[in-house]
């Protein structure tokens, strides 16, 4: 904080949106990818719905499997969450608890379709 | 050029969503977006907004609620209105609202009860799940509850999320609650509360409880409890774990620690410490509830012994004849929530107990739709609800790109329909008006270091929308 963020520090990002569409953009180290599409005005449908606060999986990105070993520790609340988030993978991760480093410089970040019938609902049910 | 291309009518098409829930703001929010020539009213029989996120979401989970934001944001869009206090059923027919507008999309959630259907259920003491939520939530019909904490061991009857929102609503400790929106009477009552064993009873076994692991873990870490397991109904469980999908897999996993394994030190000194109880029971059915001697109010609980045939999600509970009965002032029941008709020209699955839809078109009823747990069934989590939302609007949209839905001739819209509400009486509540109920409820919040204090009844709603 406080110091000046020169246009090389960027991180660039590439998302890849439901239709299919690549999306490349800029972030500065330490945002999280959620702060990313929401300073970028990035229009992913219900995307970030908690707003950031791992109550929702809405911000659910897949990534290659070189790519999600760089992105660091995954907490038992984030896979608590991921559980519930469709489509997932084992290169799965939720966009507000990862964040950009210089490391992460042109990474590819899927945002998955949300598959409507096979979806399993399981509130409650019992 | 340009020929066939909806968007070029002058008209704009006019839709009407029913219920401000999750499903009615998330269907809005696609429209308004899809369709930058669609107008979208909101009717919502209560004063204020947004359905089961404020009057069903536990107190102490406030960040679920921050998708409260999106839909401010949706309600103050130009193309957006919201009528609260308007019930529609009643104040205004479904037929009426087809008439004026393109489009009407149910979105009135589920707002009945399934009963347990066993002898007792009427004796004080026993509730439903639906019930105590709304009552330590501020739902002002379920305000005069005042349910009755003076046993040590309640039973819940379901293992789904609703059921450990009420376990640990029952068994957090004091400061926890008191930074919460819970109600203020709610409190008074929960510090009151002997309550300090909690048993959530499940038909079938540890690998089909229906609640996710979120949930769990927040039970295992709750501060000042214990679990209290049984470990013969872990028998096996452990084995078929591996073949399991990961999220099953990770929350059988849990259940599994919890129950079986011997606690780190630290751990164990924690519990040690504890002075409430929770647990599971597994494989018990409910077959009636037991009276004290003068026949007023509930003693206890006979269950029916299970055992599974087959296994996974599809696994059936089967009676062994047995049966076992537990002593307990306390019964909630949380076997589900239910959406019930509310207008009989609707068509309705009374078996389902949801509009009878395609992709959220209703059955036989052009220009109608539906979302949300009216469309779907009362399961899922507000993600859930979000998607098949969306998937409505987009049905909604294509229709009126195909032309199947005919949006070429003007409709009045709510232009008729808040005429034929003054003239039976019926003033609705606007979102600004709204806003003002929001502030005073903040306002009185703070005072108690809460993030709000709801107000509890209809009356006082309307009164302060008013000034
Ligand atoms: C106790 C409980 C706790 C939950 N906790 C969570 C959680 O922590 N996280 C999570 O993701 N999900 C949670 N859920 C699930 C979530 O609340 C639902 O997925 C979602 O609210 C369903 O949305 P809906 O719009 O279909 O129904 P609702 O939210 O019920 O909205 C329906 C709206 O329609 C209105 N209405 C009803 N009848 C009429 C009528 N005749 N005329 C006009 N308006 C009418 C109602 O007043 C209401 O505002 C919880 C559910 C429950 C029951
Ligand atoms: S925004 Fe809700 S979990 Fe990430």
């Amino acid at each position: 904080a406080g110091t000046r963020t020169l246009r090389s520090d960027k991180v660039t990002i590439n998302f890849i949106n439901r239709d299919g569409e690549k999306i490349t953009v800029k972030g500065s180290p330490g945002d999280s990818l959620l702060d990313v599409v929401i300073n970028e005005d990035l229009d992913f449908d219900g995307f970030g719905a908690c707003e950031g606060t791992l109550a929702c999986s809405t911000c659910h990105l897949i990534f290659d499997e070189e790519v999600y070993k760089k992105l660091g520790r995954v907490t038992d609340e984030e896979l608590d969450m991921l559980d519930l988030a469709y489509g997932l993978t084992e290169t799965s991760r939720l966009g507000c608890q990862v964040c950009l480093t210089k490391s992460l410089e042109g990474i590819v970040a899927r945002v998955p379709e949300s598959v409507t019938d096979i979806r399993q609902s399981k509130d409650e049910s019992a | 050029k340009g020929f066939g291309k909806a968007s070029f009518s002058s008209v704009s098409p006019k839709v009407c969503i029913v219920g401000s829930g999750p499903a009615g703001f998330y269907t809005a929010q696609h429209l308004i977006k899809a369709r930058q020539d669609a107008e979208v009213d909101i009717y919502e029989q209560l004063p204020v907004p947004f359905g089961l996120v404020r009057f069903g979401v536990a107190p102490d989970h406030p960040e679920v609620k921050n998708v409260i934001n999106t839909f401010t944001q949706t309600a103050k869009h130009s193309r957006c209105s919201f009528y609260g206090n308007v019930t529609v059923g009643k104040d205004v027919s479904v037929e009426e609202l087809r008439q004026a507008y393109h489009a009407v999309v149910l979105s009135y959630g589920a707002h009945g009860n399934r009963s347990l259907g066993v002898p007792g259920e009427d004796l004080a003491g026993v509730y439903s799940a639906k019930d105590f939520v709304g009552w330590y939530n501020g739902v002002p019909s379920c305000r005069e509850l005042s349910p009755d904490l003076s046993c040590e061991t309640a039973v819940i009857l379901g293992q789904g999320n609703v059921a450990l929102d009420v376990a640990r609503i029952l068994l957090s400790p004091l400061d926890i609650l008191k930074k919460t929106d819970i109600t203020q009477s709610a409190l008074e009552a929960l510090a009151k509360s002997r309550v300090s064993r909690v048993l959530i009873v499940g038909r079938r076994g540890p690998t089909q409880v229906a609640c996710t692991i979120k949930e769990l873990r927040e039970m295992v870490n709750l501060p000042d409890t214990r679990p209290e397991m049984v470990a013969a109904d872990f028998e096996g469980v452990a084995d078929a774990i591996k073949d399991l999908p990961r999220p099953r897999k990770r929350l059988t996993e849990l259940m599994v620690k919890t129950a079986l394994e011997i606690p780190v030190e630290k751990e164990q000194e924690r519990r040690d410490k504890a002075s409430r109880i929770w647990g599971f029971r597994f494989f018990r059915s409910p077959v009636e509830i037991l009276a004290d001697p003068n026949h007023r109010r509930t003693a206890g609980i006979r269950l029916a012994v299970n055992r599974l045939e087959g296994s996974g999600e599809r696994a059936r509970a089967v009676l062994t004849g047995e049966v076992e009965d537990v002593r307990c002032g306390l019964i909630i029941s949380s076997i589900g929530y239910k959406s019930l008709p509310i207008d009989p020209s609707v068509p309705f699955d009374s078996h389902k107990a949801i509009v009878p839809n395609t992709m959220g078109r209703v059955h036989q009823a052009a220009g109608l739709y539906c979302s949300g747990w009216l469309k779907t069934g009362p399961t899922g989590v507000i993600v859930t609800t979000m998607n098949n939302s969306f998937d409505t609007a987009r049905s909604l949209v294509e229709d009126m790109v195909s032309g199947s839905l005919n949006v070429s001739s003007a409709k009045p819209g709510s232009q008729i329909i808040t005429a034929l509400l003054e003239k039976r009486g019926v003033k609705p509540v606007t979102f600004s008006d709204w806003e003002k109920i929001d502030s005073v409820e903040i306002r009185r919040g703070e005072v108690n270091g809460k993030p709000r204090e709801k107000m509890l009844t209809v009356e006082e709603m309307l009164q302060v929308a008013r000034t």
